[in-house]
């Protein structure tokens, strides 16, 4: 994925910058570089300071002070210098870049910094360092543990030998967990939200938890309950413990409430009354009514999201219903006919509806028989309907034959690959 | 009725984590450590007992501190090095510890070559047949049933406890031993006493036990049901090592004091009071053999894969995680096939282990000393003064004791 266009002459790494001399206009050494320094607020690539200094009084040169910048030295065009105090909105490429974690958006997974190319970028009559693109792989490493052993042409030689595995900044997100400096989360290259929730679950579960609380605090809500539910368990309640009360209901509400239910039974009960009580009264007692139920049980793994109509309705009945419950719309396999006491009387597929005139009436565009579980039953018995009768929603009904909830194929696939979480 | 409600709740919260920290200490007792107790036994009697109570001190403390440290970072020890040392640090550690656990498994395949040519299974079948059962397991089991399967073999344990009774020690010399210590001035009483300590206290479980920390997804909040688990854990270890020490005593050193050249020895000598007690202590030698060659491989290759940022875990696919799987694979390979070698050393290969396993743990204590004190990464849970204390008296003492046995047997 490198991107092999630039030429090499022009590629600094961070290593080698770190160290390199710092000229005053008339050729006088003013110091080595500590550190750079990236203000992504300003500019999402430019080292907008570089530090030199001990490492208790730091000085800064700001990148309109640079002159020209080679593959040893930087060349200053006027030396007046300011002590340097660490910004929030400062990115430090080694204290904060370096050996940290930082999100492939592109790959889709959590890597490790190795190193840092940067790139001279001349603008107008002055030279730029922008940052180029993070190195992941061996070459980077091999870069770390050989500098200042062997010399540094020598270095960029062997180099080439090794395929490179960087990834350009762009895709780059990073997860800063400290507080104080958790602006620049919202500064950098926001794409993690873009990314499917299966994906930023598997992201997720290879952060740290203060990572974690810090990610999950950019997305919406949303997006989080969707990458929440693909989460391994394990890991859910404590993410849900890192966010304040009024967030985590604001997050399980807009989970399927099986999915919301198998959460909140893993917390513990003070702490689950808490986020049902911050949620909206509907989204609640959906919840609450699965609680009751035991989790391998078909009444534990099944959802209350689902379209039941009475058995005398036709077609247009249920495409107005379709309409106004239209967070129901995706992945309705099923349209569910009852009579006036709620006990189940047919399950329609939702594909036959699209073949039939407005006014034709639903019944007789059932399956002949309908296939049903009882909400006791335990997981195995509702694995065995659904590999028998090759189901893709399973009606879950209580003693007296009222239609109490839905369990759907992802449900089932869950209980058979219970490791994927 | 709250109050058994409350009792029930906790033994539940218990049992959910009971894992880590217990698997940990089970798997400290492999085949390096059978065969140390056994010897101590063998040749000294009694008088290594007294050791196992500064032992178990010092293994709560090591192991107590990984795991906090695991609860609140939720990061790997080695990640923690890798982002607050850097990649060279990281790199020689990591590159140190696979040379260290290649010799643990490398004498863990010994033991299992051992325990099952009592059974009269020749070591051309037995190693390769567990190295293939081993790779299986883990590569196409899930982490979760492996670690279930161990949990319920550890109970195997229990065949010390019953090897040792059948070895008829003298009960009361064994307990006041126990709490008196005794030093005999001899090169190779003091060599087995830091072989006690370095089979005890190795540097690997250090990784495990954080890692598996991490992995359970345990945080600060249920962080004293944990410690509770890794201090149980490491009691029973010391137990377990007792009773073996006890076993090779009654059976050995009551007839005559000898030195044993191997874990077999002390289970062959077992069998003049009764056909099971052999079968026992053979079967247990096995059991831990086996254990340990499982975790072993997995948690080195884990270690090293996530210290320097390669792609680990074995729910990836082989070309996304070739470093890990490669590492993983090689060590269980190698480490299999050394024992293969004809007239290969055994006993000297336990020995080099442990010799490198004591050089190893005090560099690793210092690290963890290092990170757990530091207020940024552990907030209100760095370690009190005290505490301190007695922790880097433990690195001192270990770093003393390492050299010397370094001294003598290198």
């Amino acid at each position: 994925m490198a991107t092999a266009t630039v030429n090499l002459e022009r590629l600094v790494y961070l290593t080698e910058l770190t160290g390199m001399r710092l000229e005053g206009p008339a050729g006088e050494s003013i110091g080595r570089v500590r550190e750079a320094a990236v203000i992504p607020g300003e500019h999402a690539r430019r080292v907008a300071r570089f530090l030199f200094g001990s490492r208790k009084t730091l000085f800064q040169v700001r990148h309109d002070q640079v002159e020209s910048i080679s593959l040893d030295r930087i060349v200053l065009s006027d030396s007046s210098f300011t002590p340097y105090h660490a910004g929030d909105e400062h990115l430090l490429l080694d204290r904060d870049l370096l050996d940290q974690q930082i999100v492939d958006v592109n790959g889709r997974k959590v890597v490790r910094v190795n190193d840092v190319a940067l790139r001279i970028e001349q603008t107008g009559t002055r030279d730029e360092l922008w940052v180029h693109e993070i190195g992941v792989g061996v070459q980077g490493a091999f870069r770390r543990l050989t500098e200042g052993i062997i010399p540094g042409s020598t270095i960029r030689k062997l180099q080439q030998r090794i395929p490179p595995n960087s990834i350009p900044w762009e895709y780059c997100n990073i997860v800063e967990p400290d507080p104080q400096r958790r602006l620049k989360l919202r500064i950098t290259h926001e794409r993690i939200g873009e990314l499917h929730p299966a994906d930023v679950a598997d992201i997720v579960e290879e952060l740290g938890p203060a990572e974690r609380e810090a990610l999950f605090e950019t997305l919406d809500d949303e997006i989080a309950a969707d990458a929440l539910e693909e989460v391994d368990p394990k890991i859910r309640p404590s993410i849900i413990h890192s966010l304040d009360d009024e967030r985590a209901a604001d997050i399980v509400e807009e989970m399927e409430p099986d999915a919301a239910a198998d959460l909140l039974s893993a917390l513990p009960d003070e702490e689950s009354d808490r986020i049902l009580e911050g949620m909206e009264d509907e989204e609640a007692a959906d919840v609450e009514a699965l609680l009751e139920h035991h989790g391998d049980s078909a009444g534990g793994m099944m959802t209350n999201y689902f379209l039941a109509l009475p058995q005398d309705s036709c077609v247009a009945d249920a495409v107005t219903q379709m309409r106004e419950q239209d967070y129901l719309a995706t992945g309705l396999t099923h349209i569910f006919l009852i009579d006036d006491d709620e006990r189940l009387v047919a399950a329609v597929p939702v594909g036959r509806l699209l073949l039939a005139s407005p006014d034709q009436p639903l019944k007789p565009l059932a399956f002949r028989e309908t296939v049903r579980v009882d909400v006791s039953a335990d997981a195995d018995r509702v694995v065995d309907l659904f590999d028998k009768y090759n189901c893709y929603a399973l009606p879950v009904v209580n003693e007296v034959g009222a239609l109490e909830g839905v369990i759907t194929a992802d449900d089932v696939i869950a209980v058979l690959n219970p490791d994927k979480g | 009725m709250a109050r058994l409600a409350n009792i029930r709740r906790q033994l539940a919260v218990f049992f959910l984590i009971l894992g880590p920290g217990f698997i940990t200490a089970m798997v400290d007792n492999d085949a390096g450590g059978i065969f140390t107790y056994s010897e101590a036994g063998a040749r000294y009697g009694y008088a290594t007992l007294w050791t196992l109570i500064p032992i178990t001190l010092a293994l709560i403390v090591a192991q107590e501190m990984c795991s906090r440290m695991g609860a609140v970072t939720g990061k790997g020890l080695s990640d923690l090095i890798r982002e607050e040392f850097g990649l060279r640090t990281t790199f020689f550690l990591m590159a140190a510890l696979v040379v260290v656990n290649f010799a643990n498994v490398a004498a863990n395949f010994a033991g299992v070559a051992e325990s099952l040519r009592l059974f009269g299974v020749s070591p051309l079948v037995s190693v390769p047949v567990a190295g293939a059962f081993v790779w299986l397991l883990v590569v196409k089991g899930s982490y979760d049933s492996v670690e279930k399967v161990f949990l319920v073999a550890s109970t195997f344990y229990v065949a010390y406890v019953v090897a040792a009774v059948m070895a008829k020690p003298d009960w009361g010399r064994a307990l006041e031993a126990t709490v008196t210590p005794t030093w005999i001035p001899e090169s190779a009483y003091l060599i087995l006493l830091v072989g006690l300590v370095g089979t005890s206290v190795a540097p690997w479980m250090q990784f495990y036990l954080q890692a598996a920390i991490v992995e359970k997804g345990i945080d600060e909040k249920q962080y004293r049901d944990s410690r509770v688990e890794v201090i149980v854990g490491c009691v029973v270890m010391s137990v377990i090592a007792f009773f073996i020490i006890l076993s090779s005593a009654g059976a050995i050193w009551e007839q005559q004091p000898r030195a044993i050249e191997s874990s077999a020895e002390a289970a062959l000598a077992l069998r003049p009071l009764g056909e099971y007690a052999y079968i026992l202590f053979a079967g247990g030698l096995l059991c831990a053999s086996l254990f340990a060659s499982s975790i072993l491989p997995l948690s080195t290759a884990y270690t090293v894969c996530e210290g320097l940022g390669f792609e680990s875990g074995v729910n990836r696919e082989y070309k996304d995680a070739r470093v890990f799987y490669g590492l993983y694979t090689g060590l269980i390979v190698v480490g299999g096939g050394i024992v293969l070698i004809p007239e290969f050393p055994l006993v000297r290969l336990i020995l080099v282990s442990q010799v490198l396993n004591g050089i190893l743990l005090p560099v690793i204590l210092v690290f963890t000393l290092m990170l757990i004190n530091r207020k940024d990464l552990m907030r209100e849970w760095t370690n009190s003064g005290l505490y301190n204390f007695v922790a880097y008296g433990t690195a001192g003492v270990m770093i003393v004791l390492s050299l010397a046995l370094a001294w003598f047997s290198l």
